[in-house]
């Protein structure tokens, strides 16, 4: 369970470490907490899972991937479990979830989020999304974005800012 | 454009960063420069916008609850409606895209309550239909995204 203080801890990272050379006692700093408090709950919440990864995270669109596609698929339910997992672990994938249907005008129930600098280089990843599926794929589309509106990490107090970036 | 240390701080240390004293340092002796030569390529690749952030990265509704949210907008109200959208606090990515349902959002509330009239809102405000995606399994392991960095 989170506490009040992994909260801030939270809410004092979501905009990027300080590039200090000791960052986590600057963040201890802001929050009347020692540096070792603050590394221990990091790591606690990366144990946890509340913290996925702790690292940089790399701008694509600016890397020159420019190609960034929602492929979404329609697959039984009862397939959808293992189907999601393989498609998850796809190198290229940077996102892969298992939302609901809405009939008749939404059918698709397994979102993953692909990335190119090429438009070849997205359709050969669709390709072999496709390939796994195999006969579990009932049906399929590719939304690609054409402007981005607005990109805010998470927060909860802090202002938002649009942003050029495609994928967190 | 990018040096050989950027591409390695871009691509080897999406994951896994030192929860040390002195973090910058554990990376420059890993690399085998110096610490300030890594904060001054960090600063680099933050003000060219390569990186967005060095930091924790929170899957989705472990903090708060959220859903992505699709709308068909017609064609000529689309600004209008996504600056509108946009507006809202909870709403942390809107993007435009080529389908019927063109309008794509997610909103991020502190609780389904909260959630709830914020997309009321919306729709109020909009005077357009919301089709609701919440998160129903996360199958993604996110160990980072290999970015091939070989062309620039």
């Amino acid at each position: 369970m989170l506490d009040a203080i992994d909260r801030k801890i939270i809410e004092a990272t979501q905009a990027g470490l300080p590039l200090t050379p000791q960052p986590y006692q600057t963040i201890a700093e802001q929050l009347n907490l020692t540096a070792d408090e603050v590394m221990a709950r990091l790591a606690a919440m990366q144990a946890s899972g509340v913290i996925r990864r702790i690292g940089a995270v790399p701008n694509h669109y600016k890397l020159g991937y420019h190609y960034n596609g929602m492929t979404v698929w329609d697959i039984p339910d009862d397939k959808i479990d293992d189907l999601g997992r393989q498609v998850g672990q796809l190198a290229f994938v940077s996102h892969c979830y298992h939302r609901p249907r809405h009939l008749p005008d939404w059918p698709y129930n397994l979102f993953a989020m692909v990335h190119g600098k090429t438009q070849a280089d997205v359709d050969r990843q669709i390709r072999q999304i496709s390939d796994l599926l195999g006969d579990c794929n009932r049906g399929s589309d590719v939304l690609y974005s054409t402007k981005i509106l607005k990109k805010t990490g998470f927060r909860s107090r802090s202002k938002s800012t649009p942003s050029d970036s495609v994928n967190s | 454009m990018l040096t050989p240390l950027h591409k390695r701080l871009l691509n080897d240390f999406q994951h896994d960063f030192p929860l040390t004293e002195r973090p910058f340092q554990a990376i420059a002796d890993e690399l085998g420069v110096a610490e300030d030569e890594v904060i001054s390529a960090l600063n680099d690749l933050n003000d060219k916008r390569f990186i967005s952030r060095i930091g924790p990265v929170i899957p989705p509704n472990h903090i708060g609850v959220s859903t992505l949210v699709a709308m068909a907008v017609p064609e000529e109200r689309l600004q209008e409606v996504a600056d509108k959208i946009s507006a809202y606090r909870e709403v942390n990515h809107n993007y435009e895209r080529e389908h019927p349902f063109n309008l794509w959002f997610v909103v991020i509330a502190a609780d389904a309550a909260h959630l709830r009239a914020v997309i009321e809102a919306i729709e109020q405000e909009t005077a357009c239909k919301t089709m609701q995606l919440p998160l129903l399994d996360d199958f993604f392991i996110d160990l980072g995204f290999k970015l091939d960095l070989n062309n620039d």
